[in-house]
C-alpha cells in the first residue's frame, strides 16, 4: 500500500459551519442538524452538485432545481410543476430556505415527510415528477467519472446509494439561509423603512387589522412562519385534503403548512395550489375572500364578513411591507447556483 | 484534651447518625408536577379538541382547537424554574420533573404568565421560535395564554374565538401605552414530602368563562389582546382556574 492511498482511506471530511444570521442566533433556538448527518464541506458541495444533477430523473432531463429554481427562492413560477413525462402535479413547489429551522421537521405542504433526508427520497421516485428508481439513479452516479470520488470524500465510501445521495442533498439544503432582506437590515439598524412599509408592518402586527403575526412570525421570529398547518379559509369543500390526507383525521382536512412570507417577490404564484398569481390577490383573500368550513382556523377573523376588511391603503401598505422581506442576496448567492 | 473532645464529637456523630430521623442524612427526593386540564371535572386531552363537547357558564357550546399557556417562577423548596410553556394540543410541557428537593414541608407556587420583570420583549429564543410573542404596538413581551376554538353563536352558527391573555394594554394613545401587569401568582400549597412525589395541578378550563366575570362569547370572542378591560377580566377569572389534584408517591 502506498502512502497516497493510505491518506485517502484516512481522509476525514471538514466540518461545515453554517453562516447563521445574527438575528437568527439572537432570536431562535439552534437549527436542526441530525447527529447522523453532520454538515461537512465535502457533503455540502456534493449535495449542491446533486441538487442540480439531471441524472436523478428517469430520462436525465430534470434535476431538483428544475422545479426549485434559485431565482425563485427555490420555488417554481409555474402553478404546477411539470414532470419528465409532461404530467403536472397538484401543488405549487414550495420555496426552499431556512429549512434547518423547521423544528418539527415536517416538510411538504401537507407535512407528509419527516426530515429533509426523507423528503429528498420522494420526488425522484414520484411518477409525475422525476419518475426514476433509486436503484437506477445510484447506478448512473456510480458509473459517473466524478461521483464515486466525491462520495468517498464526503462519506468515506465510494459505494453510492440512495441514503447517501439524500443525505448530501439535505446537507446542501440546510445551507440555504435567507436572512438579509431590507427588513432584516432595518432590524439591525442599517436602514430605515418608508412610511408605507412601516405602516404595512403595523397592519401585519395589529390584531385588529391584518393579524398576520400569529401564524407568520414577527420581528422576534425571523423565520416569518410558524411552520404549522392551518386551514386559511380558501375553500368550503376540499379537493385536496392536505394534512388530513396524511393523518387520516377529518379534523385536519384542508390544512396546509404556513409558508414563510420571506421572498414573496420571487415565489409567485401563492398558496399550496398556486391559485393566486399576485400578492394583491392574497391580501384580498384574507381581507374579504375567506370561506367557512368546519376546519377553518380560529385565527381567521371575521369569517362571516369574508375577512378582516382592510382598507385600500392598508392593503397597499401591507404589500409594501411584505416586499421588504425580499432577500436579493439570497437569490443571487453564487454558493446556491448551478456549479 | 483535644483528643478526648475529638473522640466525643466522633462518637456523638456516629451514634446520632444511627437514628433514622437524622435530618442531615435525608436523601433529597424528586417532585413531578403534572399539569392536567378539565372542564368542570371532565378531563380534557388533545383528543377532545375540535369537537363541540363543552358548554360555557353563559351557555355557548365550544370546541377547543388550541390551548397553550405559560407558567413562570415555579418554586418549590430550593428549586425555581424560570418558565414552562404547556401545550395541551401537542401534549408538551405537561410534566415538570424536579430532582433534589429536600424532604420536609415545601411550599409550591408559580406565576400564570410572566410578571413585568420577566416579560421582556424577544429575549426567550424558545418562545420566539414557537411564535408566542406579543407585538410591540401592544407592549411587546409574550402571550400568557393562547386559547382558540369555535363557539355556537346566538344564531347557532359556528364562529371563531381567540381567548388570548397578555399584559393588559390601553392603546388609546399609541405613543403612550398604558400597561398593567395581569399575570398572577398561584399558590398551590404546602406539601409534606418524604419520598418521590407527583403533584397534580389542575386547570379547570370552564373557569375562564365563569367567575367572577360571566363570559359571553357573542360579545367578547376575538381581538381581545388590545382590549384593556377584557384582559383584566380574564386575569380575574384566571384566579379561580388552578387547584391541586391528586398527590401520589
Amino acid at each position: 500500500m502506498n502512502c497516497s492511498s493510505k491518506e485517502e482511506e484516512l481522509y476525514l471530511p471538514i466540518t461545515y459551519n453554517l453562516e447563521i444570521p445574527s438575528l437568527f442566533s439572537e432570536k431562535l433556538i439552534a437549527p436542526v442538524i441530525p447527529a447522523n448527518n453532520p454538515l461537512t464541506q465535502e457533503g455540502v458541495a456534493l449535495g449542491k452538485k446533486l441538487f442540480f444533477e439531471k441524472l436523478l430523473s428517469g430520462d436525465n432531463s430534470q434535476s431538483c432545481a428544475s422545479c426549485h429554481n434559485p431565482q425563485n427562492a427555490f420555488s417554481d413560477s409555474q402553478q404546477f410543476s411539470v414532470g419528465i413525462d409532461g404530467k403536472k402535479g397538484i401543488r405549487n413547489a414550495m420555496p426552499l430556505f431556512n429549512l434547518a429551522w423547521n423544528f418539527d421537521e415536517l416538510f411538504n405542504w401537507d407535512g407528509s415527510e419527516f426530515s429533509l433526508e426523507n423528503q429528498a427520497f420522494e420526488p425522484v421516485r414520484n411518477p409525475i415528477e422525476m419518475h426514476a428508481t433509486w436503484k437506477n439513479v445510484a447506478q448512473k452516479l456510480q458509473n459517473h467519472p466524478e461521483y464515486p470520488t466525491l462520495f468517498k470524500l464526503a462519506f468515506g465510501t465510494s459505494t453510492i446509494d440512495s441514503v447517501l445521495i439524500t443525505k448530501a442533498i439535505a446537507q446542501f439544503e440546510r445551507t440555504l439561509i435567507s436572512g438579509n432582506s431590507k427588513f432584516d437590515r432595518f432590524l439591525r439598524g442599517e436602514t430605515s423603512l418608508t412610511p408605507e412599509e412601516e405602516s404595512g408592518f403595523n397592519v401585519f402586527m395589529d390584531e385588529a387589522k391584518g393579524d398576520c403575526f400569529h401564524c407568520h412570525g414577527s420581528n422576534n421570529n425571523p423565520l416569518w412562519t410558524d411552520n404549522l398547518f392551518h386551514n386559511n379559509g380558501l375553500d368550503t369543500n376540499f379537493t385536496d385534503l392536505g394534512l388530513g390526507a396524511k393523518t387520516g383525521d377529518p379534523k385536519d382536512n384542508g390544512k396546509f403548512k404556513s409558508p414563510s412570507i420571506r421572498n414573496l417577490a420571487f415565489t409567485a404564484p401563492y398558496m399550496h395550489d398556486g391559485r393566486f398569481a399576485t400578492l394583491e390577490e392574497v391580501i384580498n383573500h384574507y381581507s374579504e375572500g375567506l370561506r367557512f368550513s368546519s376546519t377553518i382556523d380560529p385565527l381567521m377573523k371575521k369569517v362571516s364578513q369574508g375577512g378582516v376588511q382592510l382598507t385600500t391603503k392598508d392593503k397597499a401598505d401591507l404589500k409594501a411591507f411584505l416586499l421588504t422581506l425580499s432577500d436579493f442576496e439570497f437569490i443571487n448567492n453564487p454558493n446556491f447556483k448551478n456549479p | 484534651m483535644k483528643k478526648i473532645m475529638s473522640f466525643c464529637v466522633g462518637l456523638f456523630l456516629l451514634l446520632g447518625c444511627e437514628k433514622k430521623d437524622c435530618c442531615t442524612n435525608l436523601e433529597p427526593i424528586t417532585v413531578t408536577l403534572q399539569f392536567t386540564h378539565n372542564w368542570d371535572g371532565i378531563p380534557i386531552n388533545s383528543s377532545d379538541f375540535t369537537t363541540f363537547k363543552f358548554t360555557t357558564e353563559h351557555g355557548e357550546q365550544i370546541s377547543i382547537e388550541q390551548l397553550r399557556y405559560l407558567v413562570s417562577r415555579i418554586k418549590i423548596g430550593n428549586f425555581e424554574k424560570n418558565y414552562q410553556l404547556i401545550n395541551v394540543g401537542e401534549n408538551t410541557g405537561l410534566e415538570l420533573v424536579i430532582p433534589q428537593i429536600p424532604q420536609g414541608n415545601q411550599f409550591l407556587k408559580f406565576t400564570f404568565g410572566f410578571t413585568d420583570a420577566d416579560n421582556i420583549d424577544g429575549i426567550y429564543p424558545d418562545l420566539n421560535s414557537t411564535s408566542f410573542n406579543v407585538p410591540m404596538m401592544m407592549g411587546g413581551g409574550y402571550h400568557y395564554m393562547q386559547f382558540d376554538g369555535k363557539y355556537k353563536d346566538s344564531n347557532n352558527q359556528n364562529a371563531n374565538f381567540n381567548y388570548h391573555t397578555i399584559r393588559a394594554v390601553n392603546m388609546s394613545n399609541p405613543m403612550n401605552l398604558i400597561l398593567e401587569d395581569t399575570s398572577f401568582e398561584v399558590e398551590i400549597g404546602t406539601f409534606e414530602l418524604s419520598k418521590n412525589t407527583t403533584i397534580e395541578i389542575k386547570m379547570n378550563v370552564a373557569e375562564w368563562f365563569k367567575n367572577p366575570n360571566l363570559w359571553d362569547l357573542n360579545v367578547l370572542n376575538s381581538v381581545l389582546m388590545p382590549n384593556f378591560d377584557a384582559q383584566k377580566m380574564m386575569s380575574e377569572n384566571g384566579r379561580n382556574v388552578f387547584s391541586v389534584g391528586t398527590i401520589s408517591n
